[in-house]
């Protein structure tokens, strides 16, 4: 089985362990595929995937998260909570200067604070339990809360909370600064040019603040539209690394098997992509909770994993990747099971209504899982309709609730109160919008615990709430969990200590070397 | 008729297309009868070579789906689909071609415009954006394939019509009183057919080509397994499973190729003077 073979290969190659002990040699330049091309590089107003992985190596947040997602320095060099877990006191590190040669202080936090508020929406809502932001020195930067509010340190990672430098945004329009499109951070490489449609080039940082680092001189982002020749450019060594997602599922293990490559799923744990299918529950025979039971058992999700995904990912148990803060496997499990999905349905008495299937236009993997989730629930006796549509057209059916069944995935961002509860609490039902409970579940005990969960201390008290909450969830089957997603990360063996954080390749340039 | 049927079977290109399209339709009506399975169940691993089992004896596709199962459902969906549309096409064009044909003047102007503005769009851009807009479904696809293939029809159909409507029997029907629908249904269609009938074998290969291009870029029925639908989902694998693409490939091909002999077949019965050179 090809798992068996990836897997091997990430255990030997230890991509991701910096086990062997290896002296880090200086210099060389690494070419990595980027995809799509992504539309900006100011990463303070775009929060595509692209620009998060090209633009998490030009500028930095205050904090970097390892891959269990514990806060690691940064520009922060420490910080302290206060007793009543209410304050939360950053100290800045000392010498960082923005790319231009100005120094890095606590006045650029409070300026890059402001503009985030307005410019990106994930940051306004992290950010809508601080009541004020104060920088004593310029070094020293204290956030008040409104109420704990215990994910509070999971917010600082770049793509959520990039650092602006306030000498050249402050007084302009943000939206047509010239240094948009040549963007000015602090991190360890500096943006040198963009041919649109070929390559990005980033070089290094010679005054990067931590010594010695980074190691290579240059990145060139290739941009290769076509899958096909994304591979090919990986197998006749134009490329040395193919971030998670940039070339299809199948070529994985062909990919893998070329000599000197390594391969590995790490990288992606701040974000936790879980893949689930939303289930109707407002109407027709989903409405009937053993009817979404049926649905669970019906489906053979070992397969998806081992032949669809090529054995990369994990079945998901819940609404909680297994990388997320509080997760738990202790609740009701559903293993693939026809027979009793088919008791289940006939006890809910259904009669073979249609039912419709909403596939995610994300290309040919999504497209096959659709079909064998298709076939896997028209084995048991669902009478379904496969829907064909675009991404466009798929996002506004789900977002006006114009559907059964939809797959989707999204991302956690370490701690349920960011990424989990967001899709199950019924204030989140909003007709129009695509990432909300767009399921239509609605249970008074859960929106308490999620409210509860968010500012509760200690965290053994978080602890219990949320666990409290997956298991209501698991038992209650709002939506289908399917896979925990991993996307394989492809380089060369050569390339080194790539991928050190939660976020893999998109701040893991930094650490990275190249063994020539 | 007899005669027909003697000239048609004298062409060896026209037995040879017939043969191939009865075998066509005959896997279409009773080959699911033997292959009660859905083509989509996953039989068997993913990417069985053919030939290693027999009871996949093509081998199985990217899922574990059984090639062989494909192919059989899929002829049913491109036959249909191509003998539909094609159907569908002649119901729309010959009477407008006949109508521009008989009538002339203002009528013929304004219906030729008209065909010449569906003429003008490339058929398989046209195609696309239908369906496309439409949602992807059988039903989508044969109007979209009919919409495309008409005017073809239309164009041949007047061109016929104009050279017969001055022949001494239909004026003979004109002055003895006989109404104009009386006229084109009964003394000008009948013999402007032949053509249509070359015309109309050719257009359903055309047709199974269409019905496999859109299915092949993922605008066919998300529902139905169709020969362009397997070419597409393995064209991506095809370095690792070149069987998923070649086989469905192959179908096509024979298929147009077999639609393509009978117009020539027809052609050769069909056309006067070949015939009577002959006999």
């Amino acid at each position: 089985m090809p798992k068996r073979v990836l897997l091997g290969l990430l255990l030997a190659c230890g991509l991701a362990a910096p086990t062997l002990a290896q002296e880090p040699k200086t210099g060389g330049v690494i070419n990595a595929v980027i995809q799509p091309e992504p539309p900006g590089l100011m990463l303070a107003m775009v929060q595509n995937g692209p620009t998060q992985m090209v633009s998490g190596n030009i500028f930095e947040g205050l904090l970097r998260y390892s891959p269990k997602l514990e806060p690691q320095p940064e520009l922060a060099e420490s910080w302290s909570v206060s007793e009543d877990a209410k304050t939360y006191t950053f100290k800045l590190r000392k010498g960082v200067t923005w790319h231009d040669g100005k120094p890095f202080t606590a006045a650029d936090v409070l300026f890059s604070i402001e503009m985030l508020k307005q410019t990106h929406a994930r940051a306004r809502t992290n950010l809508a339990q601080v009541d004020k932001v104060e920088a004593p020195d310029d070094y020293t930067v204290v956030f008040t809360l409104k109420q704990p509010f215990g994910p509070f340190l999971g917010i600082f990672e770049v793509g959520s909370m990039p650092m602006v430098p306030k000498h050249l945004y402050e007084g302009t329009d943000w939206k047509t600064n010239p240094f948009n499109n040549a963007p000015v951070g602090t991190g360890p490489f500096m943006f040198k040019e963009w041919q649109k449609g070929s390559f990005i080039r980033l070089v290094k940082n010679p005054n990067y603040y931590e010594k010695g680092k980074p190691y290579l001189d240059e990145i060139y982002w290739q941009i290769i539209p076509d899958a096909a020749a994304r591979s090919v450019a990986y197998e006749t060594g134009k490329v040395d690394v193919l971030p998670g997602g940039s070339v299809e599922n199948f070529d994985v293990p062909r990919l893998t098997k070329l000599k000197d490559t390594c391969v590995t799923g790490a990288g992606w744990e701040f974000f936790s992509p879980l893949a689930w299918l939303w289930l109707n529950n407002r109407q027709g025979p989903l409405a009937d909770k053993r009817v979404r039971q049926a649905v669970m058992y019906a489906i053979d999700r070992d397969f998806a994993k081992d032949v669809i995904w090529n054995g990369l990912g994990k079945v998901a148990t819940g609404p909680s990747a297994s990388t997320i803060k509080y997760y738990t496997d202790d609740v009701k499990k559903y293993p693939y099971d026809p027979a009793k999905a088919k008791a289940l349905l006939k006890e809910a008495g259904y009669k073979g209504e249609k039912i419709r299937l909403l596939p995610l236009a994300y290309g040919e993997t999504w497209q096959r899982w659709g079909e064998a989730v298709k076939q896997n629930l028209m084995d048991v006796g669902i009478n379904i309709e496969t829907i064909a549509t675009d991404v466009a057209g798929g996002n506004q059916k789900i977002g006006d609730w114009d559907y059964d069944i939809a797959f989707t995935y999204l991302y956690q961002y370490g701690d349920p109160a960011l990424g989990v509860g967001r899709n199950y609490i019924s204030s989140n039902i909003a007709k129009g919008q695509v990432f909300n409970n767009v399921e239509g579940y609605s249970n008074p005990e859960i929106d308490k615990l999620f409210a509860d969960g968010a500012v509760a201390t200690p965290d053994s008290k978080r602890k219990e709430i949320y666990e409290k909450a997956q298991k209501i969830l698991v038992e209650d089957v709002p939506v289908a969990w399917m896979l925990e997603l991993q996307f394989p990360t492809i380089t060369r063996c050569k390339v080194k200590n790539l991928i050190t954080t939660g976020i893999g390749v998109n701040d893991g340039f930094k650490d990275a070397w190249l063994d020539k | 008729m007899k005669q027909f049927w003697k000239s048609m079977l004298r062409s060896p290109s026209g037995v040879i297309g017939l043969v191939i399209l009865l075998l066509a339709i005959s896997i279409a009506l009773f080959g699911p009868l033997l292959f009660p399975n859905s083509p989509w169940r996953m039989v068997q691993r993913p990417f069985l070579p053919p030939f290693t089992l027999s009871t996949v004896p093509l081998g199985t596709d990217a899922l574990g789906r059984d090639v062989f199962a494909g192919m059989i459902f899929g002829a049913r969906v491109s036959l249909l689909v191509g003998l539909v549309s094609t159907l569908v096409a002649l119901v729309v064009g010959i009477p407008i071609g006949a109508m521009a044909g008989y009538f002339g003047g203002k009528v013929d102007d304004a219906l030729m415009r008209f065909t010449e503005f569906f003429q003008t769009i490339p058929s398989f851009a046209l195609a696309i954006v239908l369906v496309a807009i439409l949602q992807p479904s059988i039903y989508s696809i044969v109007t979209s394939i009919a919409v495309v293939s008409w005017p073809p029809v239309a164009r041949l159909v007047r061109g016929e019509v104009l050279s017969l409507r001055t022949r001494e029997y239909v004026q003979a029907a004109v002055v003895t009183g006989q109404s104009n629908t009386w006229i084109i249904m009964r003394e000008i269609l009948p013999n402007a057919l032949s053509p249509v009938i070359v015309l109309a074998s050719l257009m359903v290969a055309t047709a199974i080509l269409l019905e496999s291009s859109l299915s092949f870029l993922g605008l066919g029925d998300p529902n139905l397994i169709s020969w362009g639908y397997m070419v597409g989902a393995g064209r991506t694998v095809i370095r690792q499973a070149w069987w998923i693409t070649v086989f469905p490939g192959v179908a096509i091909l024979i298929s147009v190729l077999g639609l393509n002999l009978i117009g020539e077949g027809l052609n050769d019965a069909l056309n006067p003077r070949l015939s009577r050179e002959g006999r």
